[in-house]
């Protein structure tokens, strides 16, 4: 059997992005910037893309601003916040010890700049509070960011509320929805966001083409210099059928979500449950207020490199935020920061489903995860030495 | 793909995986923290290795390291052992990517620890520059 299910690095396009990009490629192939009509065929695409994007997200089609996916959107909405907050002199910002990459490293490099980050710590379940948000909050804060969901863990943070707060206080909010678009609810209006970025190939899109939503009047530089492609913020022939799929994917994974996230959840709290029978395992975020189709566990005594390349031999094809499996010697930022001890947070597994996920998968998967668990751990000299009591065990 | 056919089945199918409870000798290397620990235990003969066995917590290629080590040490001299590099267990399993080369210097090092537990046990004299020092380790930082 074949089970993917790391539905949260990448998502298969689904065919009615496919079908929709297609004729991009080689019919309907023109440059929307060019005034005759092949041109203006694309630059009606383009136009329609944009709207069904707004529509989804609950905003105006000219407050969303087409980009090269989630690490652009997020590097441009830091970059414009920061720069803005700078010219009157607020160097400050608030964020998470959570976040996406993409986040921290920009984040990173505007501390070296002279900025001041805040990175609010998170309880064990992974949800920070919005008064936590509201203490954090100076005078010369310039910025907010917060992600909307958490990649590997899946829990979802009160943007909301968060967003009302920075409203009140007069601060910008950025919030990364790459992990949450096209899979729960999201309202720009009702979020009280200034600025989201989102990725199309996290909910059937294609890869390489993403967007970044900017409230009206909300200030935003380039990062590229060149010609008046989005309104000059982002210069570059547009990516049409990639915008052109991402709209169609993006409407369809709205469209349907009421009736398909329910069923991914159902299905996610049958691994959940099922999992947890393992001994010594735990089940990483919070368990109701998480994305549907993530599930995120750590195993102790094992690594996780080694559980997601034996799961591949089954035909289940899952991830892990052990240091092994990332190329670095630390282990995931994401499990230290809820908490999880080094050895732990490198026994980790995520498995992120989609619609195209079946019960007999879950099944499978709950079949062969306790296997491989158990084949590792029995060569395993840190469980040889839990079971003979050498060693406490961390999670009981 | 990441890793080697070699890398894939000594991972699939770890060779001398396990325990000698009355093991003559055991080396142990590595830490949880940084997510690999190797595990020999040698069986030791007229300075002959007549069984080893390995037990490893780490990625695919830590397991495969200790597995191919395993096999390229057993039935050999003492001092064949010793002269094992990571290099010749790397070249064994036809290559590890960059970043998971210390996997290869562990298993050499879980080697050099269990003999050097051998000379301690039976009073052997020996040079201590010839064996690993944990504590000059700089590849784990935690």
């Amino acid at each position: 059997m074949k089970v993917y299910a790391d539905n949260a690095a990448t998502t298969r396009v689904s065919r009615t992005a496919l079908h929709a990009m297609l004729p991009y490629f080689d019919e309907l192939y023109g440059n929307p910037s060019s005034l005759h009509s092949v041109g203006q065929r694309a630059a009606e695409a383009l136009y329609e893309a944009r709207e069904t994007i707004a529509k989804c997200l609950g905003a105006e089609p000219r407050e969303i601003y087409f980009t090269s996916g989630g690490s652009e959107s997020d590097n441009q909405a830091i970059i414009s916040a920061a720069e803005a907050g700078q010219r009157k002199n607020k160097k400050h910002i608030i964020s998470t010890a959570i976040e996406h990459h993409a986040v921290m490293n920009t984040l990173k490099k505007l501390e070296r700049q002279g900025f001041e980050v805040t990175f609010l710590d998170v309880p064990e379940n992974g949800i920070i509070t919005p008064e936590a948000v509201a203490e954090a909050i100076r005078p010369d804060t310039a910025l907010v960011t917060v992600m909307y969901a958490n990649n590997e863990i899946g829990t979802i943070q009160p943007i909301a509320e968060i967003g009302a707060i920075c409203r009140e206080r007069g601060v910008i909010f950025h919030s990364d929805a790459v992990q949450a678009a096209g899979h729960i609810d999201i309202n720009v209006v009702r979020d009280n966001v200034d600025m989201l970025s989102i990725s199309s190939h996290k909910f059937r899109g294609p890869k390489g083409v993403g967007a970044l939503y900017v409230r009206r009047g909300v200030p935003l530089s380039r990062l590229i210099e060149g010609g008046e492609q989005e309104r000059g913020r982002r210069p570059g022939t547009e990516n049409i059928p990639g915008i052109v799929g991402m709209a169609a994917a993006l409407y369809e994974s709205c469209e349907y979500m009421n009736v398909v996230a329910p069923k991914i959840a159902a299905m996610r709290d049958r691994l959940i449950e099922g999992l947890s029978k393992i001994p010594h395992s735990i089940l990483n975020g919070d368990p109701k207020r998480r994305l549907p189709g993530n599930v995120n566990f750590c195993f102790e005594g094992i690594e996780g490199e080694a559980i997601v390349l034996l799961l591949d031999e089954y035909g289940i094809q899952a991830s892990s935020g052990s240091a092994c499996a990332s190329g670095s010697l630390d282990p995931s930022h994401v499990l230290i920061a809820i908490g999880r001890p080094h050895e732990i947070a490198h026994g980790s597994l995520r498995l992120t489903l989609s619609e195209e996920n079946t019960q007999e998968e879950v099944d499978y998967i709950l079949e062969k995860v306790p296997q491989v668990v158990e084949h590792l751990r029995n060569m395993s000299p840190v469980w040889r030495d839990l079971v003979e009591g050498k060693r406490e065990y961390v999670i009981q | 793909m990441l890793y080697s056919e070699t890398v894939m089945d000594h991972f699939r199918h770890p060779r001398n995986v396990g325990v000698i409870e009355d093991a003559d000798a055991v080396g142990e290397v590595g830490n949880a923290k940084c997510g690999d620990i190797m595990r020999m235990y040698l069986k030791i003969n007229d300075g002959i290795i007549t069984d080893v066995k390995f037990e490893t917590f780490g990625c695919g290629s830590a397991i495969a390291a200790s597995s191919m080590a395993t096999e390229m040490i057993k039935g050999k001299p003492l001092k064949d052992a010793l002269t094992l590099t990571n290099k010749a267990v790397v070249e064994a399993l036809n290559g590890l990517p960059a970043h998971k080369i210390h996997c290869s210097v562990l298993a050499e090092e879980a080697i050099k620890k269990a003999i050097e537990d051998y000379y301690k046990r039976n009073g052997i004299e020996y040079d201590k520059r010839d064996f690993p020092d944990c504590e000059s380790c700089s590849s784990c930082q935690n």
